[in-house]
């Protein structure tokens, strides 16, 4: 009897413990790209309607909108316990236009699907870069911002293009970000000097271990700013992608008054404002043209 | 220096209190469900019942195979996709802890239990103990010192894990302190240090007083 038992907890557990190692891998390919939802209840999730329509949140007086607490200078909260940044900056006008409160809810970027997935939140803000991936789970609104690839170099040698860097150069990359994976296939020949975290990286570039360092425009450009003798020669590089408001998957109501908004805002010059409210201390006022997107047109180099 | 100074900035101070005020409400609601809980499941755990012993074993094991960061979001995000329940984030950390919680206590609880030599039993017996009273007056005293420092271990476990719950859109000490590094990166980027380690102060005073109580209660029941 007693050793029945034991089989078959032994067999339940096994179960489980295959279950366990399923739910471990599904979090962690979410913590990577930041855009992989769990597979409960996957099937029963299009049936339902999850998302909140623009009358809807009309009536209930409230916008809840998901943003980052804590990247500066797009979503942070300040000493006072208020939100701020580029995100939210946007956030307060959609708030006013709509006639609501927000209720600014705290993201984290691998969560950010799975909130518009569940409608806990009404809209995402969350510096959220739009790709093909993400676009097939939520719907983004016109875009807003500016991203792409930079190359920042010391003022001795400025790299001002790819064809700078010589065969025994080596350049400085983050592994995991967009910037080794676009170096790794779209140029081969470049020698890559990968560290894990940021600050690794920057302590390697300045002793001067790499000729150059490759990232984020945004994070280029601010350590430039911050850091006397180095220059960004390449601002733009590869494909230039785009940050937008994301709502919950055919929640058209919403995402038609956004783009209105967006559209209509353009006329004002209102992104030019929010940047040089937010993001002028950190970027300088020679990026402004290159990072907003006015009235959700993006302009072709 | 460290960059403590951020921490008096503006309501900096009154923030990260209000975090930890936060981390401890979600652990002290978790304790107090799970701890009556874990008892009750511990103690059929150690009874005779084999189906019941089966099924408690396998949420034993489910509980403790899934890292904690899988329940939050199967509860947060889970129940909303499935039965379209929305729980708050604190609502949901307080179920995940409270499940953990009682798995863990329930072990616990039969383990005191089966330590309990079996003299003991024999002993009560012969002395003309009927069987409750054996368990009321000779086996519960007994287990509930052994228990003592076990539960308190359990204890600081969920004060610590409950950083977590950031994951969720909980906004505890932990998240307070990073949104303070953050939002002072350009002025004072050295200010991590100092951060942490108030942090560390922080839950090293939260976890410390219930270690202090458990040796109190230790020393006077010896």
């Amino acid at each position: 009897m007693k050793t029945r038992f034991k089989t078959i907890a032994a067999g339940l557990l096994l179960t489980l413990g295959i279950a366990g190692i399923a739910s471990c891998s599904t979090t962690a390919s979410a913590g990577n790209d930041g855009a992989t939802a769990t597979t409960t209840g996957a099937g029963s999730a299009d049936t339902k309607v999850v998302y909140r329509t623009l009358d809807e949140i009309k009536a209930s007086g409230t916008v809840n909108i998901g943003v980052f607490s804590d990247k500066n200078p797009f979503g942070y909260v300040d000493e006072n316990g208020e939100y701020q940044g580029y995100d939210v900056y946007f956030a307060e006008r959609i708030g006013k236009d709509l006639g609501v409160n927000i209720n600014y809810v705290s993201t984290e970027a691998a969560s950010r699907v799975e909130y518009l997935e569940t409608g806990k939140v009404d809209i995402v803000l969350a510096n959220f870069t739009v790709t093909e991936e993400r676009a097939q789970k939520v719907d983004f609104a016109l875009p807003y911002m500016n991203v792409a690839l930079g190359v920042v170099s010391p003022d001795s040698r400025v790299i001002t293009s790819l064809d700078d860097i010589g065969e025994n150069d080596q350049v400085i990359v983050i592994s995991g970000t967009t910037a080794e994976t676009y170096l790794a296939a779209n140029n081969p020949d470049i020698k890559l000097q990968k560290y894990d975290t940021y600050a690794n990286a920057k302590n390697a570039f300045e002793n001067g271990s790499g000729v150059a360092w490759a990232n984020d425009n945004t994070e280029v450009i601010a350590f430039s700013l911050q850091n006397p003798g180095y220059t960004v020669g390449i601002p733009e590089l590869g494909s230039q992608d785009t940050i937008a408001p994301a709502v919950s998957k055919g929640n058209e109501t919403l995402l038609n008054w956004l783009n209105d908004e967006i559209k209509a805002l353009g006329t004002e010059n209102f992104f030019h404002a929010d940047y040089e409210a937010t993001l002028v201390d950190t970027y300088g006022l020679d990026y402004e043209n290159s990072l907003v997107v006015e009235g959700g047109v993006v302009k072709q180099n | 220096m460290w960059g403590i100074e951020v921490i008096f900035k503006g309501k900096n101070f009154l923030r990260l209190l209000g975090g930890l005020g936060t981390a401890l409400q979600i652990s002290l609601a978790a304790v107090l469900i799970s701890i009556p809980l874990g008892i009750l499941l511990g103690v059929l755990m150690a009874g005779k019942n084999p189906v019941i012993k089966a099924i408690l074993r396998v949420y034993l094991d489910f509980i403790r195979i899934m890292p904690q960061l899988v329940l939050l979001f199967l509860v947060f995000f889970g129940t909303t996709k499935v039965w379209g329940w929305d729980l708050s984030g604190e609502v949901s950390s307080v179920i995940v802890f409270s499940m953990w919680g009682s798995a863990e206590m329930s072990d616990l609880v039969r383990g005191s239990l089966a330590a309990i030599p079996k003299h003991q039993y024999e002993s009560a017996q012969s002395l003309g103990f009927t069987p409750w009273q054996t368990k009321i007056y000779i086996i519960i005293p007994q287990t509930i010192r052994r228990l003592i420092p076990l539960s308190i271990n359990l204890i600081t476990r969920m004060i610590k894990t409950t950083s977590l719950v950031l994951m969720i859109g909980v906004v505890e000490v932990l998240k307070v302190a990073q949104q303070i590094i953050e939002a002072n990166r350009m002025t004072a980027p050295d200010a991590a240090f100092g951060v942490y380690l108030f942090v560390f102060v922080l839950y090293f005073a939260a976890c410390f007083i219930p270690s202090l109580l458990a040796r109190h209660l230790e020393r006077k029941w010896s």
